[in-house]
Protein backbone atom coordinates (compact mmCIF):
# COMPACT_ATOMS: atom_id res chain seq x y z
CA UNK A 1 0.00 0.00 0.00
CA UNK A 2 1.30 3.41 -0.93
CA UNK A 3 0.96 6.00 1.83
CA UNK A 4 2.27 8.93 -0.19
CA UNK A 5 0.02 11.82 -1.16
CA UNK A 6 -0.60 12.43 -4.88
CA UNK A 7 1.33 15.72 -4.63
CA UNK A 8 4.26 13.96 -2.93
CA UNK A 9 4.29 11.35 -5.71
CA UNK A 10 4.33 13.99 -8.43
CA UNK A 11 7.13 15.94 -6.77
CA UNK A 12 9.12 12.75 -6.20
CA UNK A 13 11.36 14.40 -3.60
CA UNK A 14 10.99 11.85 -0.79
CA UNK A 15 11.55 12.49 2.92
CA UNK A 16 14.89 14.26 2.42
CA UNK A 17 13.08 16.82 0.21
CA UNK A 18 15.85 16.77 -2.38
CA UNK A 19 14.94 13.62 -4.29
CA UNK A 20 17.69 12.13 -6.45
CA UNK A 21 19.37 15.51 -7.02
CA UNK A 22 22.69 14.51 -5.38
CA UNK A 23 22.89 11.16 -7.19
CA UNK A 24 21.89 12.73 -10.51
CA UNK A 25 24.45 15.54 -10.32
CA UNK A 26 27.27 13.13 -9.47
CA UNK A 27 26.33 11.07 -12.55
CA UNK A 28 25.86 13.95 -15.00
CA UNK A 29 29.15 15.57 -13.98
CA UNK A 30 30.94 12.21 -14.19
CA UNK A 31 29.62 11.62 -17.72
CA UNK A 32 30.71 15.14 -18.71
CA UNK A 33 34.13 14.60 -17.18
CA UNK A 34 34.96 11.50 -19.26
CA UNK A 35 35.51 13.36 -22.59
CA UNK A 36 36.68 16.55 -20.84
CA UNK A 37 39.42 14.74 -18.92
CA UNK A 38 40.49 12.71 -21.95
CA UNK A 39 41.05 16.04 -23.71
CA UNK A 40 42.82 17.38 -20.63
CA UNK A 41 45.15 14.37 -20.42
CA UNK A 42 46.14 14.77 -24.09
CA UNK A 43 46.62 18.51 -23.54
CA UNK A 44 48.88 17.90 -20.54
CA UNK A 45 50.85 15.23 -22.42
CA UNK A 46 51.54 17.87 -25.08
CA UNK A 47 52.07 20.95 -22.87
CA UNK A 48 53.02 19.77 -19.37
CA UNK A 49 56.57 20.95 -18.62
CA UNK A 50 56.72 23.16 -21.75
CA UNK A 51 58.06 26.73 -21.56
CA UNK A 52 55.81 29.61 -20.46
CA UNK A 53 55.05 31.34 -23.81
CA UNK A 54 54.08 28.04 -25.45
CA UNK A 55 51.74 27.02 -22.60
CA UNK A 56 50.08 30.44 -22.31
CA UNK A 57 49.46 30.69 -26.05
CA UNK A 58 47.92 27.19 -26.02
CA UNK A 59 45.75 28.00 -22.98
CA UNK A 60 44.53 31.26 -24.55
CA UNK A 61 43.14 29.42 -27.57
CA UNK A 62 39.33 29.92 -27.29
CA UNK A 63 38.56 26.22 -27.74
CA UNK A 64 41.10 25.15 -25.11
CA UNK A 65 39.90 27.89 -22.73
CA UNK A 66 36.28 26.76 -23.10
CA UNK A 67 37.14 23.10 -22.46
CA UNK A 68 39.33 24.21 -19.57
CA UNK A 69 36.52 26.22 -17.98
CA UNK A 70 33.97 23.43 -18.41
CA UNK A 71 36.41 20.90 -16.93
CA UNK A 72 36.94 23.13 -13.89
CA UNK A 73 33.19 23.59 -13.34
CA UNK A 74 32.31 19.89 -13.76
CA UNK A 75 35.28 18.89 -11.57
CA UNK A 76 34.48 21.13 -8.60
CA UNK A 77 30.79 20.15 -8.60
CA UNK A 78 31.75 16.47 -8.80
CA UNK A 79 34.45 16.65 -6.14
CA UNK A 80 32.28 18.62 -3.74
CA UNK A 81 29.44 16.08 -4.02
CA UNK A 82 31.86 13.16 -3.71
CA UNK A 83 33.50 14.55 -0.58
CA UNK A 84 30.06 15.31 0.85
CA UNK A 85 29.21 11.61 0.54
CA UNK A 86 32.48 10.59 2.23
CA UNK A 87 31.93 13.03 5.13
CA UNK A 88 28.33 11.90 5.62
CA UNK A 89 29.44 8.24 5.59
CA UNK A 90 32.25 8.47 8.12
CA UNK A 91 31.61 11.46 10.40
CA UNK A 92 28.82 10.84 12.89
CA UNK A 93 29.31 13.77 15.26
CA UNK A 94 26.77 16.34 14.13
CA UNK A 95 28.92 19.44 14.80
CA UNK A 96 32.05 18.01 13.16
CA UNK A 97 29.99 16.84 10.21
CA UNK A 98 28.41 20.27 9.64
CA UNK A 99 31.79 21.99 10.01
CA UNK A 100 33.40 19.63 7.45
CA UNK A 101 30.50 19.99 5.01
CA UNK A 102 30.87 23.77 5.14
CA UNK A 103 34.67 23.54 4.80
CA UNK A 104 34.15 21.21 1.84
CA UNK A 105 31.86 23.74 0.15
CA UNK A 106 34.31 26.60 0.80
CA UNK A 107 37.33 24.61 -0.38
CA UNK A 108 35.62 23.49 -3.59
CA UNK A 109 34.35 26.96 -4.43
CA UNK A 110 37.71 28.56 -3.61
CA UNK A 111 39.70 26.15 -5.78
CA UNK A 112 37.10 26.38 -8.55
CA UNK A 113 36.98 30.18 -8.38
CA UNK A 114 40.76 30.50 -8.52
CA UNK A 115 41.03 28.06 -11.46
CA UNK A 116 38.24 29.80 -13.41
CA UNK A 117 39.79 33.21 -12.80
CA UNK A 118 43.15 31.92 -14.03
CA UNK A 119 41.57 30.30 -17.11
CA UNK A 120 39.69 33.50 -18.01
CA UNK A 121 42.65 35.79 -17.33
CA UNK A 122 44.87 33.73 -19.65
CA UNK A 123 42.13 33.62 -22.29
CA UNK A 124 41.43 37.37 -22.26
CA UNK A 125 44.68 38.97 -21.09
CA UNK A 126 47.36 36.34 -21.75
CA UNK B 1 15.28 -0.90 29.73
CA UNK B 2 18.61 0.93 29.81
CA UNK B 3 20.59 -1.77 28.04
CA UNK B 4 18.19 -2.53 25.24
CA UNK B 5 20.19 -0.75 22.55
CA UNK B 6 23.50 -2.14 23.82
CA UNK B 7 22.30 -5.74 23.69
CA UNK B 8 20.91 -5.67 20.20
CA UNK B 9 22.56 -8.18 17.86
CA UNK B 10 25.05 -6.62 15.46
CA UNK B 11 25.28 -7.46 11.81
CA UNK B 12 28.74 -8.78 10.89
CA UNK B 13 31.13 -5.99 9.99
CA UNK B 14 33.63 -5.75 7.11
CA UNK B 15 36.45 -7.78 8.69
CA UNK B 16 34.20 -10.87 8.87
CA UNK B 17 34.06 -11.20 5.10
CA UNK B 18 36.84 -12.48 2.89
CA UNK B 19 38.44 -9.52 1.10
CA UNK B 20 37.59 -9.78 -2.60
CA UNK B 21 38.59 -7.71 -5.68
CA UNK B 22 35.28 -5.83 -5.98
CA UNK B 23 35.59 -4.71 -2.34
CA UNK B 24 39.19 -3.63 -2.87
CA UNK B 25 38.34 -1.63 -6.00
CA UNK B 26 35.35 -0.09 -4.23
CA UNK B 27 37.47 1.43 -1.48
CA UNK B 28 40.28 2.30 -3.92
CA UNK B 29 37.69 4.22 -5.98
CA UNK B 30 36.86 6.26 -2.90
CA UNK B 31 40.51 6.76 -1.90
CA UNK B 32 41.51 7.86 -5.41
CA UNK B 33 38.52 10.22 -5.42
CA UNK B 34 39.67 11.79 -2.16
CA UNK B 35 43.23 12.03 -3.50
CA UNK B 36 41.98 13.73 -6.67
CA UNK B 37 40.02 16.17 -4.49
CA UNK B 38 43.26 17.48 -3.02
CA UNK B 39 45.08 16.93 -6.32
CA UNK B 40 43.02 19.75 -7.85
CA UNK B 41 45.34 22.03 -5.85
CA UNK B 42 48.12 20.97 -8.25
CA UNK B 43 46.01 21.91 -11.28
CA UNK B 44 45.06 25.18 -9.56
CA UNK B 45 48.74 25.93 -8.84
CA UNK B 46 49.68 25.30 -12.47
CA UNK B 47 46.84 27.42 -13.90
CA UNK B 48 47.31 30.29 -11.42
CA UNK B 49 51.07 30.29 -12.07
CA UNK B 50 50.42 30.40 -15.82
CA UNK B 51 48.10 33.38 -15.23
CA UNK B 52 50.58 35.16 -12.92
CA UNK B 53 53.54 35.47 -15.24
CA UNK B 54 56.67 33.72 -16.38
CA UNK B 55 58.56 33.84 -13.07
CA UNK B 56 55.84 32.10 -11.06
CA UNK B 57 55.20 29.64 -13.86
CA UNK B 58 58.86 28.63 -13.96
CA UNK B 59 58.87 28.07 -10.19
CA UNK B 60 55.84 25.76 -10.36
CA UNK B 61 57.27 24.01 -13.43
CA UNK B 62 60.52 23.45 -11.56
CA UNK B 63 58.61 21.99 -8.61
CA UNK B 64 56.61 19.64 -10.85
CA UNK B 65 59.81 18.68 -12.69
CA UNK B 66 61.66 17.71 -9.50
CA UNK B 67 61.84 14.05 -8.49
CA UNK B 68 59.20 14.44 -5.77
CA UNK B 69 56.99 16.44 -8.14
CA UNK B 70 57.27 13.76 -10.82
CA UNK B 71 56.38 11.00 -8.33
CA UNK B 72 53.34 12.98 -7.17
CA UNK B 73 52.26 13.59 -10.78
CA UNK B 74 52.75 9.90 -11.61
CA UNK B 75 50.49 9.04 -8.66
CA UNK B 76 48.01 11.69 -9.76
CA UNK B 77 47.89 10.22 -13.27
CA UNK B 78 47.20 6.75 -11.88
CA UNK B 79 44.55 8.00 -9.41
CA UNK B 80 42.77 9.92 -12.18
CA UNK B 81 42.77 6.98 -14.61
CA UNK B 82 41.72 4.52 -11.93
CA UNK B 83 38.86 6.75 -10.77
CA UNK B 84 37.81 7.41 -14.38
CA UNK B 85 37.65 3.68 -15.19
CA UNK B 86 35.89 3.03 -11.86
CA UNK B 87 33.37 5.70 -12.78
CA UNK B 88 32.63 3.92 -16.06
CA UNK B 89 31.92 0.74 -14.07
CA UNK B 90 29.52 2.71 -11.90
CA UNK B 91 27.68 4.07 -14.95
CA UNK B 92 27.34 0.50 -16.23
CA UNK B 93 25.87 -0.61 -12.88
CA UNK B 94 23.56 2.43 -12.78
CA UNK B 95 22.18 1.30 -16.14
CA UNK B 96 21.52 -2.12 -14.62
CA UNK B 97 24.28 -4.18 -16.26
CA UNK B 98 27.31 -6.13 -15.05
CA UNK B 99 26.21 -7.42 -11.66
CA UNK B 100 27.13 -11.08 -12.38
CA UNK B 101 29.62 -12.39 -9.80
CA UNK B 102 32.35 -13.62 -12.14
CA UNK B 103 32.01 -10.69 -14.52
CA UNK B 104 32.17 -7.99 -11.84
CA UNK B 105 35.22 -9.67 -10.27
CA UNK B 106 36.94 -9.79 -13.67
CA UNK B 107 36.08 -6.15 -14.23
CA UNK B 108 37.43 -5.15 -10.80
CA UNK B 109 40.78 -6.80 -11.62
CA UNK B 110 40.64 -5.31 -15.13
CA UNK B 111 40.13 -1.86 -13.64
CA UNK B 112 43.36 -2.10 -11.66
CA UNK B 113 45.38 -3.58 -14.53
CA UNK B 114 44.03 -1.12 -17.10
CA UNK B 115 44.70 1.87 -14.84
CA UNK B 116 48.34 0.81 -14.40
CA UNK B 117 48.80 0.03 -18.12
CA UNK B 118 47.26 3.37 -19.17
CA UNK B 119 49.41 5.27 -16.66
CA UNK B 120 52.52 3.64 -18.14
CA UNK B 121 51.29 4.46 -21.68
CA UNK B 122 50.65 8.13 -20.83
CA UNK B 123 54.08 8.55 -19.22
CA UNK B 124 55.79 6.62 -22.01
CA UNK B 125 54.28 9.01 -24.56
CA UNK B 126 55.39 12.00 -22.45
CA UNK B 127 58.95 10.66 -22.22
CA UNK B 128 59.09 9.81 -25.95
CA UNK B 129 57.87 13.19 -27.25
CA UNK B 130 60.07 15.21 -24.85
Amino acid sequence: MDMRTPLGKVRGLGSAKSGTEHFWRVRTTSIALVPLLLFYIVFLILYGGRPYPEVVSALSNPFVATINGLTVIASIVHMRLGMEEVIQDYIHNEVTKMALLILNAFFSLLVGGLCLFAVLKIAFAG
Amino acid sequence: MANVTNNRPLSPHLQIYRFIPTMAMSIVHRITGAALYFGTLLVAAWLIAAASGEEHFNQVNWLFGSIIGQIVLLGYTWALLHHLLGGLRHIMWDLGYGFEKEFSTKLAKGNLIASIVLTVVVWAIVLIIR
